[in-house]
């Protein structure tokens, strides 16, 4: 194998890796703060992507040509409707059964992930088929050998990039962020501290959301296509991606992300090279056996949540 | 008085019922069409059924025809699951007389066996996978495209024709996939083409990204992709975010117009695909059909087995009309067809009741069209292919 498809191969999987993380990013901040699995966060995605590409028929109804207006105001609006609506399923949804068993809230989420993917399906027009996603990033290339670098995902790797450094800053380094962590470290001693706590939850489900919405807009941008059902493969993924780096812990969910991209592309190079005949339909399988590895090895992921509990 | 009235009440009702009488004096007579009407090949389904629906449009306006004939349509999804459902629904119900039935290999297949049981006769009119028909030896199933054997027979054989020497053989792993990998590559190994990997993948697969790159890796003329559009347009397009420079061969599971318009007209040029039948286009009864389907204003087009639909369709209503709406009696009026014209060219059904078609036609697409390769200006000699 050369330099050059060596560095391919990394490329795609750096590429793949920052839509697992962006989307497992959001599952250790729900965690973080309120200890719950929010299912829907996928669909979530899925209703976000969708929302780009309305918006960009919208501009484009409207006449709007110009592709950096269009992108803006696609991101905007995707990102701000989608955090809105996980303000709301925190809301609504979330923190009413703050007290049942965390069973229940897994469960509602799951089902409330099944009504936005029918929604869409149903409502959308032709809903059902997959939706070609504009092109709307330059497509030059530079080849070094056998490596193609497009300037459209460079641009939407440092995008993603950017975005999680974003969350980081904002959670380490801001008033809100402090208490983001406050709440997540004990919210009852929180309030005392009087820090507002719902809406605490409400902002960190929103910024979660946000992210997924980025999130699928990238996945849009980059493979040029959408459909109803991208986030459900993508929502259990994101979640394997935070479970294995350690639930709760930002840094874990970035690497669980980038951790399970590379099983993928390493299961569908190696497992043909190993075991001629099997197809490269495998690397899921293989993917998600070695996560069940990690999880019996390190029950708490590879970076635990710090806690400390005091009797 | 009493008795009076009466007597004009009696008349009038009898009056009234000798009109509806004579107003319906035809029959009604219902048909199925089961196709995806959703999902990622609805575009095909759609056009289908367009084209199924045409036939019998046409039919009810023919004053000499004895019944008057109803069109129901079910959606299989393209998933064998809920393909079974629907065709048990179409087959349980008796006034459904025979049935114009799916697009994909995968429900055509997984079908076969309800209508057996049921009885219901069926004339198959887009999937190409051989055991639909060889499979088994059931009266009921018919089809009136060809298998996906003959076109990739002369598929290999037109590409080692052109020189092309290296072939990546990408597919997805239903049996539609598996089966179409199978045959190409045994006729291209027989034509003396080499096939340097083959990738299984899965059939609503997004990231082709390291199939292709390890496709890179083995430097092929031709990739070749065993599978339908939504896959296809997802595979041409990561191509070019990674520099696969080859050219893109697809089987009859591309030849859509939605292929074209997914990819648009600069990454769809030059893509390959090879189809059953006559190119209908040429055929003095595709263009009465060309013709008749734009007076509907469908809002989508037939798309490339649009006109397999509408023969299949007609080939089961001249049938109705001439033994009458009998599941048994239409069933073997079916097996007896012989070199019946249609828009696809005649047909002829063997024992199996599959058509004997040897006839395939190759298409490129060309500014953002499917041409006939022989129109093309690729066969001109004006365009050249990748590589050449």
């Amino acid at each position: 194998m050369t330099l050059g498809l060596l560095s391919q191969y990394i490329f795609n999987g750096l590429m793949l890796g920052m839509i697992y993380a962006m989307v497992a990013v959001g599952f250790t901040l729900f965690f973080g703060v309120l200890d719950v699995i929010k299912f829907s966060h996928g669909d979530v995605l899925m209703v976000g992507a969708f929302t780009g590409l309305a918006t960009y028929l919208g501009l484009q109804a409207l006449g709007i040509d110009s592709v950096v207006v269009q992108l803006l105001v696609m991101t905007l609006v995707a990102t701000l409707s989608m955090a809105l609506l996980g303000a709301v399923i925190a809301k609504y949804l979330v923190l009413p059964l703050r007290l049942a068993p965390p069973l229940n809230t897994l469960l509602i989420t799951l089902m409330l992930g099944t009504v936005l993917r029918e929604s869409v399906r149903l409502f959308y027009p032709q809903g059902s088929n997959p939706k070609p996603f504009p092109r709307l990033l330059p497509t030059d290339s530079i080849s070094f050998g056998s490596f193609t670098l497009r300037a459209d995902s460079m641009i939407l790797l440092l995008a993603g990039l950017a975005a999680i450094m974003a969350v980081h800053l904002l959670i380490n380094r801001t008033k809100l962020g402090l208490a983001i962590r406050a709440v997540a470290q004990d919210a009852d001693t929180a309030r005392i501290m009087g820090i507002n706590f719902e809406f605490i939850v409400l902002l960190t489900f929103a910024i979660g959301s946000g992210m997924a919405a980025l999130g699928g807009l990238m996945n849009g941008l980059y493979y040029n296509e959408i459909n109803f059902g991208i986030g459900l493969l993508l929502g259990v993924i994101g979640f394997s991606a935070a479970v294995v780096g350690g639930l709760g812990n930002i840094y874990g969910a970035i690497l669980g992300g980038f951790l399970f991209s590379a099983l993928q592309s390493v299961g569908a190079v190696a497992l043909p090279a190993l075991f001629p005949g099997t197809s490269t339909a495998y690397k899921d399988v293989f993917a998600f056996a070695v996560v069940i590895i990690f999880m019996a090895w390190r029950p708490t992921g590879l970076i635990a949540e710090k806690k400390s509990e005091r009797v | 008085m009493n008795f009076k009235r009466n007597a004009i009440v009696s008349l009038i009702g009898l009056s009234l019922v000798v009109a509806a009488g004579v107003a319906g004096a035809k029959q009604t007579v219902k048909l199925v069409f089961i196709g995806p009407l959703t999902g990622g090949v609805s575009a095909n389904g759609i056009g289908g059924r367009n084209s199924a629906d045409l036939a019998v449009r046409l039919r009810n306006e023919d004053p000499k025809a004895k019944y008057s004939y109803e069109l129901v349509s079910y959606d299989d999804e393209c998933k064998p699951n809920i393909a079974v459902q629907v065709a048990t629904k179409a087959a349980a119900d008796n006034s459904i007389i025979a049935g114009v039935t799916h697009y994909c290999s995968v429900t055509a297949v997984a079908t076969v066996d309800t209508y057996h049981k049921f009885g219901l006769p069926v004339v198959v009119w887009g999937a190409v996978l051989p055991s639909i028909t060889y499979g088994n030896k059931y009266a009921e199933i018919h089809r009136v495209n060809g298998t996906m054997i003959n076109q990739n027979e002369v598929a290999a054989k037109f590409m080692t024709g052109m020189k092309f020497k290296r072939w990546v053989i990408i597919h997805d792993t239903t049996d539609y996939g598996k089966g179409h990998n199978q045959y190409f590559s045994e006729y291209l190994k027989k034509a003396g083409g080499q096939i340097v990997g083959t990738f299984g993948v899965t059939a609503d697969q997004q990231d082709f990204t390291t199939e292709l790159t390890k496709a890179k890796e083995l430097k092929p003329d031709v990739i070749y992709f065993g599978g339908l559009t939504p896959l296809g347009v997802r595979i041409r397009s990561q191509m070019e975010k990674l520099g696969v420079n080859a050219v893109f061969e697809g089987t009859s599971g591309i030849k859509s117009d939605a292929f074209a318009d997914g990819l648009g007209k600069q990454l769809a040029e030059g893509s390959l695909s090879f189809i059953e039948g006559a190119p209908w286009e040429k055929l003095p009864g595709g263009l009465f059909f060309a013709g008749k389907y734009t007076l509907q204003k469908y809002n989508e087009p037939p798309e490339a087995y649009g006109p397999f639909a509408f023969a299949a369709a007609n080939l089961i209503l001249d049938a109705i009309e001439k033994v009458g709406p009998n599941r048994k009696k239409v069933t073997a009026e079916l097996g007896k067809t012989k070199d019946k014209d249609s828009i696809v060219g005649k047909v002829t059904f063997d024992d199996h009741g599959q058509n004997i078609v040897s006839l395939i036609t190759k298409y490129v697409v060309q500014d953002g069209k499917w041409v006939v390769w022989e129109d093309s200006e690729y066969g001109s000699g004006k365009r050249k292919l990748k590589g050449q």
